[in-house]
């Protein structure tokens, strides 16, 4: 009787310590060296898998920012600089300064300013109406309304608007990632520059039909007058295939284009109200 | 022996209102506005300019490339513009506007009613001429035809399949071309006969038209190698594949065209342009379009010059009824809801369907109850449900892998579906980017 669990004991001992010598030898033998920087660095990336790096992945981006020698190229667009700073330090490397940007919403055409001409009952998305008609209005540039940009923000950051059948874009919570830029098959939202208080000047419109077309289908389209560009002191302005661009990194927030707009496709946001304005108003 | 497609197929109501009107002459339009691309491939170059007067039948626009097409003025006038005008989409493309005058054809064309029945062209020229012609294909997928007519080499075609099947429902346009111009047509599947080097040729026609069934039949007797067949009624049987499963019963492969299997497909309507083309040296700038729906005074079957606006082809048909919702351009099941009426009519204009209010929108979408009757009816063996799935989660692969691209976009899944989902439209969606994918790997 006790033979047999003596037996059992050392038969048992002995597989186990088989199994174990073959699992340190093959452990040896294969062990893949890891960076354990790599660890750390993605510690300090925000873990939220955008792929607005360009790369797949948080984990992936911190491969790369350890195995590159130059990283000035290489940047987190959710991240702040401080964390960006802090990645800089642990891996002894120069990182490249970068300036914050922001997704704006290139189109003003509310149900008011854009009448609907007809009515889309097709499947709920953004890129199958756009590949089929030109929307609900007669402008073929406009948003669809479908919100397609929306379900792309993994941060919540843009929301549609119920009542302008707009999305808008919540300025603290926008990481710049580009997610929104690539869902939307129009290409109406662009990464602008981030300036003081979240002010903003832009061209509301990229319609880029002739004035009478654009401006019959939407009452806020930029009709590509060109008087924004005359009266821009900084040549910011530039006026192509019948609309016109402001260029965030010369534009210096003057103020001098929108009151020109006949349209009012130019838009001031965050801006403190005009004197004038006010001593007309008092 | 009535034989049809094996493989799946819907029965939609047929609604051919306008079956008994014969074919109307359109009076000339006060303006034209003519589309440089009106054909499946690369957009025609303008040969005119602003102020330029042209004659009806001139050439306006030139073929850009191998697929592409001739265009030429279906009125006589001064051409006001070229700018952008409305497609059917609603998007802006190029187009030649011209304000009509007094009807002048140009030097060579012989504008008769009479019967050219001697053939003198040979292979090549008819080939030449029907790419002078700017003849596409007419029963929709506006194919250039020049093409359809020259065998690639290393291929041998032994039957051409002349497509009267008109499946679509609501229209008539074929239908009244072949009780009307029988015999001209059959001029013109000799023409393509002898353009192929074949000496068979099948007139399918389904059978719910039973006098263009008897009438070609009869005519075919003096035509020796020209055939007609009776087939089941079926929607889609007019899709290439599926008609010559139906008449020859030969596959086409994934991915191959017809004449993989040695045959090739025309249009009644193509056949009638080639005829026209090539014995009467006249180009492609008028065809036969449906007009139809179910509240119109007068549904009917017109002679339109090419760049007529809708509205004037709707005022003859008897004016828009008050309850209209919607208005398409094409069938019922492929053709596409206009945004306006002052969309001009193509070369791929086969009918303008009125559809009243209440009929106009589309059930509301439920969830997939998975009962699989897209996958029972879809003709090209897909499986519909699927693919839409894969579409809307981005899965690109597997509608790569699903066959997507053997899609031909009948709607029988969405016409079917108890759900409403709206399952073409995710399919399209998947094959437009599947497409772009395949171009990219080969670059």
């Amino acid at each position: 009787m006790s033979d047999v669990i003596i037996n059992s004991i050392i038969i048992v001992s002995a597989m186990g310590l088989a199994a174990a010598l073959i699992l340190f030898v093959v452990a040896k033998k294969f062990h893949v060296v890891e960076d354990p920087r790599i660890e750390q660095v993605e510690e300090e990336l925000p873990a939220a898998n955008c792929g607005g790096c360009g790369y797949p992945g948080c984990r992936a981006f911190a491969e790369a920012l350890v195995n590159s020698d130059d990283i000035s190229e290489l940047n987190c667009p959710v991240s702040s600089n401080e964390a960006m700073g802090k990645i800089a330090s642990i891996l002894g490397k120069e990182i490249g300064e970068k300036e914050p940007l922001v997704a704006v919403v290139r189109c003003g055409g509310t149900p008011d300013h854009r009448p609907k001409t007809n009515i889309y009952d097709g499947a709920s998305s953004c890129t199958i109406e756009s590949s089929l008609y030109t929307g609900e209005s007669g402008c073929p540039y406009g948003c669809l309304g479908l919100g397609e940009c929306v379900e792309a923000c993994s941060f919540d950051a843009i929301h549609m608007n119920p009542e302008t059948m707009l999305p808008e874009v919540v300025d603290d919570l926008c990481t710049a990632c580009n997610a929104c830029v690539k869902a939307c098959p129009r290409g109406i939202i662009e990464l602008r520059k981030k300036n003081k208080k979240d002010r903003k000047i832009y061209v509301s419109c990229i319609n880029q039909e002739k004035g009478g077309v654009a401006r019959k289908n939407c009452k806020v389209a930029c009709i590509g007058c060109g008087k924004c560009v005359k009266v821009c002191p900084y040549e910011a302005i530039t006026l192509e295939n019948n609309l016109a661009y402001i260029d965030p990194y010369k534009c210096r927030l003057c103020r001098k284009c929108a009151p020109e707009c006949p349209t009012n496709a130019i838009l001031e946001i965050n801006f403190p109200v005009k004197k004038k304005q006010e001593a007309a108003a008092g | 022996m009535i034989t049809t497609f094996p493989k799946g197929g819907i029965h939609p109501p047929e609604d051919k209102f306008s079956a008994g009107s014969p074919i109307r002459e359109l009076p000339l339009p006060k303006t034209v506005t003519i589309p440089i691309c009106q054909h499946l491939g690369a957009p025609s170059e303008p040969l005119v300019k602003k102020g330029d007067k042209v004659k009806t039948g001139q050439i306006i626009a030139k073929s850009s490339g191998f697929v592409s097409a001739n265009i030429h003025s279906s009125v006589t006038g001064t051409v006001a513009r070229i700018d952008k005008a409305m497609d059917s989409s609603g998007y802006r493309r190029d187009a030649i506007f011209i304000n009509t005058e007094e009807d002048v054809w140009q030097e060579g064309i012989d504008t008769g009613s009479n019967l050219v029945k001697t053939i003198h062209s040979g292979r090549e020229e008819i080939i030449q001429k029907t790419l002078e012609a700017g003849i596409v294909g007419l029963g929709g997928a506006t194919f250039p035809s020049h093409i359809k007519l020259s065998v690639p080499k290393g291929k041998k075609v032994d039957v051409l399949i002349i497509n009267g099947i008109e499946c679509e429902p609501c229209l008539t346009s074929d239908h009244r071309l072949m009780l009307e111009k029988g015999e001209e047509i059959m001029i013109g599947i000799r023409l393509i006969m002898t353009a192929l080097g074949v000496s068979r040729a099948v007139i399918g026609i389904e059978n719910n038209k039973k006098d263009a069934i008897s009438h070609l039949g009869s005519l075919a007797r003096d035509y020796q190698g020209i055939e007609v067949q009776a087939l089941r009624v079926k929607y889609p049987q007019g899709a290439e594949k599926q008609l010559i499963k139906a008449i020859i019963n030969r596959e086409v492969p994934s991915g191959k065209l017809p004449v993989e299997v040695g045959a090739v497909v025309h249009n009644v309507g193509t056949a009638f342009a080639v005829y026209e083309a090539i014995q009467k040296n006249k180009p492609l700038i008028e065809r036969v379009v449906t007009v139809t729906g179910k509240d119109l005074a007068r549904p009917s079957n017109l002679l339109v010059r090419i760049g007529t606006p809708v509205s004037e082809l709707i005022e003859a048909a008897g004016g828009l009824p008050e309850n209209t919702g919607k208005i398409v351009n094409g069938g019922p099941m492929m053709g596409k809801a206009l945004n306006s009426l002052d969309v001009p009519v193509t070369k791929g204009t086969s009918g303008i369907l009125v559809i009243p209010d209440k009929e106009s929108f589309r059930k509301p979408v439920v969830n997939c109850i998975r009962c699989a009757k897209c996958v029972s009816i879809c003709p090209m063996g897909l499986q519909p449900y699927l693919l839409r799935a894969a579409s809307e989660y981005k899965k690109w692969d597997i509608v790569e892998n699903e066959h997507a691209m053997d899609c031909m976009e009948c709607g029988s899944c969405s016409y079917i579906c108890p759900s409403g989902i709206p399952l073409l439209d995710y399919i399209k969606l998947g094959k437009a980017t599947v497409s772009k994918i395949i171009r990219t790997r080969k670059q």
